[in-house]
């Protein structure tokens, strides 16, 4: 169970960008977070796992306080949250093999980092990870030689080496095609159904938030202006949730 | 502002102004830097300048053997009063001569001097040649002669102002060469300069690439921006440098002594080498597992640290091994290998280079690590312990760090300036470290992380910024002092200006790498050097090598002048072939160092294109 309790994000400029946000995710659920560009979908899920600071307000997650949380202990809780972003963030001039092992850092001892060393049953597990999201031929390519689609694979399989028990996504298929965008979200789909692992997804589109979510919340402006399912979001809802000049499409 | 407005007379009054005290300052320009092209009318200049330049066209790489025929014949200047004049030396038939008309003359009267029978189609000077001695090496005037293809040549010459009333002598000197050309002296001696330009900017290049990496990484504001500390863990971590610097220092010098005493016997050093990786990689591997999911207990934890403070010191006791077999070995190779020599001397070196670095290098590691360990402990307690406890440990804390940086600080004073009073050299600097401190302590919310990244940040660029205005000539001064005249006093220089210019560069290049992989990696549980090494260092390993090629662009172009002031290479060589206004060999050089710069230059941007 995450506890997101009256979330507050100021940045230096003086934007607020989360404004006391406050919802739940029990475990095993797909969490939908919908809103215009720079609602502060991204702030939230970065607060999460402390990329950012949040200004004020409390995370729990299984009743750790991850808002307190020492560097020690964030190293810890952070493995066990895996990320995937928009622009994928591959090493560019990495194997893919080196892309997906970078999940396991939270696991080993920074001491065998400098050697450039994962454990034997690391790379076993890597290869089984890139066979799961289907591009087990590429693994000795550099990332950049890879494809948007093949990339964001990659980005997933790097996610899952960390045995995540939640795993946030950063608009995952905003940089990529419509036909593209089912087979991620399946994947995402697949490790939330198969393996139990929270998932909170921030989407564009509406219909993949009806296809995939369990639940939505809607940022926007920084509040949390829609908290429920995503049948629930008629017109009304539609306009309160991206402004009354918004247009439904696809 | 509006871009309509019209061009007012104010306006053109200012174009005018300023246009008119740019023409001042230029003109005053022309002053200060002697501008004057009467100096370039002169005749002498111009009579130099087209000796010099006609020297620098012919380097003087290639040279022949040659037979010089040298002919003596005997002169009376003035005439002598009875009318006498010199006998013509004995000679056979087919040996060359001299005729010369009149056979006596006064000082400023121009004689015909004529040669037959010698050699066809060579060349050489006439000249008079003062006193008695027809083996005088000194002579005067100098009249260029060439021989026909009978061997005969005629030429006029001025009798310079020697008055005798002994004979003296005109003399001929034709010269011609023989053989196939072959290399001369100088172009030997300037390739055994160059060659050692070449490894000498070859080894300022390579030391100085290695320690700018790390420097890089601190110089970079994107890097150091993020790291931030309670003052707590800021102190402690401040105070460990100087006591783990010093534990080190004296630890691994005792191992040190301990090497020393076990000998420089070639099959212990040998044992020594093999067994001690052995034990410290098993050690290690105990200590240091490669992955844990549960948390150890704190007496493991304690086990851990010890086993690996042993293996740390079994592999210092290695390299004393190390060093010390380099050594023998290498004096033994030095004896037997020959024209390979070298490798020997090289084997030797690198042993004494070890052996006397690593207490060093221990000093710094165990410095380093306890100002970590010490750190991460503070930023522990900050975290566990309650306001008010942090609010007093601060206060002593930084006390002591405060009293100890300026202590330090003072002495080094001491030890440069030599002023001897320890009031403005201890205690006041002690005084002040303490004052300071406190108020930190005082002024610093006990629970607040302090940008210290932005400080050791802006510490390390101060720094790079003041040496690099240091030019490498300047430093190569300082080093000629310190190491003695030679290449190795340049390679300090050169190696010392290449870390802190490339320092800057690197960490530029860092400061502008992506920062979604970084993002990634940190996310994924990774601690900050996981990070670095990978997010930050795939991404700069092609700027890297590219800026690495540029600076041995540019230390083979320094090292070629670094010998101006002893700094080794072949600077040294050409200065001095200048002075002494030779210039045909100055030339040899330049050339050389023409070839070198273009040659080098081709294959780093080769290099360069290959490696991206």
């Amino acid at each position: 169970m995450l506890q997101i309790k009256n979330l507050t994000k100021i940045y230096d400029g003086g934007v607020k960008a989360l404004d006391n946000v406050s919802f739940e995710v029990p475990d095993g659920q797909f969490l939908a977070v919908i809103g215009l560009s720079g609602s502060g979908k991204s702030t939230l899920l970065r607060c999460i796992n402390r990329l950012i600071e949040p200004t004020a307000g409390q995370i729990l997650w299984n009743g750790e306080d991850i808002t307190a949380a020492s560097q020690e202990e964030m190293r810890r809780i952070r493995r066990k949250i895996g990320m995937v972003f928009q622009h994928f963030n591959l090493v560019h001039r990495s194997k893919v093999i080196t892309n997906v092992l970078a999940g396991r850092l939270g696991y080993v001892n920074p001491a065998w980092s400098l050697l450039n060393r994962f454990p034997k049953e690391d790379m076993e597990k890597a290869i089984k990870q890139l066979q799961r999201v289907g591009i087990a031929e590429k693994a000795y390519q550099r990332a950049d030689e890879l494809s948007g689609g093949q990339q964001q694979r990659v980005g997933i399989a790097r996610a899952l080496m960390q045995d995540p028990k939640m795993v946030l996504a950063d608009e995952p298929v905003a940089s990529l095609d419509p036909v593209l965008a089912h087979s991620i979200m399946s994947h995402l789909e697949d490790i939330n159904k198969n393996d139990g692992v929270s998932v909170l997804c921030s989407l564009h589109f509406l219909d993949l938030v009806h296809r995939y979510a369990d639940r939505v919340v809607a940022l926007n402006e920084g509040k949390l202006v829609f908290e429920g399912l995503p049948k629930d979001i008629d017109d009304k809802k539609f306009k309160e949730i991206y402004g009354r000049d918004a247009e439904r499409v696809g | 502002m509006k871009n309509n407005k019209k061009a007012s007379p104010w306006n053109s009054i200012k174009v005018g102004l300023l246009s008119l005290l740019a023409m001042v300052i230029f003109a005053y320009g022309f002053q200060i830097t002697k501008v004057d092209l009467e100096e370039l009318r002169s005749e002498n200049r111009q009579q130099s300048l087209v000796r010099v330049t006609r020297a620098l066209a012919q380097p003087e790489i290639f040279e022949y053997e040659q037979v010089e025929e040298i002919v003596n014949y005997p002169i009376y200047v003035p005439c002598l009063s009875d009318g006498n004049q010199a006998s013509a030396p004995e000679r056979s038939a087919s040996d060359p001569y001299l005729v010369i008309t009149p056979a006596c003359a006064n000082p400023g009267e121009v004689i015909q001097v004529e040669g037959f029978n010698f050699a066809p189609l060579t060349v050489g000077p006439v000249r008079f040649v003062p006193g008695n001695d027809p083996a005088n090496v000194v002579s005067l005037g100098r009249e260029n002669a060439e021989t026909d293809s009978d061997g005969h040549f005629i030429v006029s010459m001025e009798i310079p102002d020697r008055v005798s009333d002994d004979v003296q002598f005109i003399r001929a000197t034709l010269r011609r060469n023989i053989g196939a050309p072959h290399f001369s002296k100088t172009a030997y001696d300037t390739w055994n300069k160059i060659v050692e330009t070449v490894f000498l900017a070859l080894l300022a290049t390579v030391f100085g690439t290695f320690l700018a990496i790390p420097l890089s990484f601190i110089a970079a504001r994107n890097l150091m921006k993020t790291v931030k500390s309670p003052l707590t863990s800021i102190s402690l971590s401040v105070l460990g440098w100087p006591i783990g610097i010093l534990l080190g220092f004296v630890a691994v010098r005792g191992v040190g002594n301990f090497s020393a005493v076990v000998g420089s016997n070639v099959w212990v050093n040998l044992a020594g080498i093999i067994v001690s990786p052995v034990l410290a990689w098993l050690g290690l591997r105990w200590a240091l597992p490669q992955e844990e999911i549960t948390r150890p207990s704190q007496n493991m934890r304690f086990a851990r640290l010890g086993v690996i403070l042993l293996a740390v010191l079994v592999s210092f006791y290695g390299l004393f091994q190390l060093a010390s077999l380099a050594m023998s070995i290498g004096q033994t190779l030095e004896a037997v290998l020959g024209s390979f020599s070298f490798l020997g001397y090289f084997l030797f070196q690198v042993g004494d280079i070890v052996a006397i670095i690593t207490p060093a290098l221990g000093g710094l590691a165990a410095g380093g690590t306890l100002s970590s360990i010490l750190g991460r402990m503070g930023q522990l307690g900050s975290e566990k312990l309650p306001v008010s406890g942090i609010k007093s440990l601060n206060l002593i804390l930084t006390l002591i760090a405060g009293i100890t940086i300026m202590g330090l600080l003072g002495q080094l004073i001491e030890w440069l300036y030599e002023i001897g009073e320890p009031m403005y050299t201890l205690w006041g600097p002690m005084a002040v470290g303490a004052i300071a401190g406190l108020l930190l302590a005082v002024l610093t919310k006990p629970k607040d992380a302090l940008p210290i990244g932005m400080v050791v940040y802006s510490i390390t660029r101060t720094f790079l910024n003041a040496l690099r205005s240091v030019e490498a000539l300047v430093m190569a001064i300082v080093f000629v002092i310190a190491v003695g005249i030679g290449p190795f006093a340049g390679v300090m220089a050169l190696g010392l200006h290449t870390i802190v210019s490339l320092a800057k560069l690197y960490s530029e290049q860092v400061e502008s790498i992506l920062s979604g992989p970084l993002e990634a990696i940190e996310a994924t549980g990774a601690n900050r050097l996981q990070t670095i090494i990978y997010a930050v260092i795939p991404q700069i390993v092609p700027p890297y090598i590219s800026y690495t090629m540029y600076r041995w662009d540019i230390n083979v172009r320094m090292s070629t002048i670094i010998g101006f002031v002893g700094g080794g290479g072949i600077g040294f060589l050409l200065q001095q072939n200048i002075n002494l206004l030779n210039y045909r060999a100055a030339s040899a050089q330049m050339l050389a160092i023409a070839v070198v710069v273009a040659s080098m230059d081709y294959i780093s941007s080769v290099l360069r294109e290959k490696a991206i």
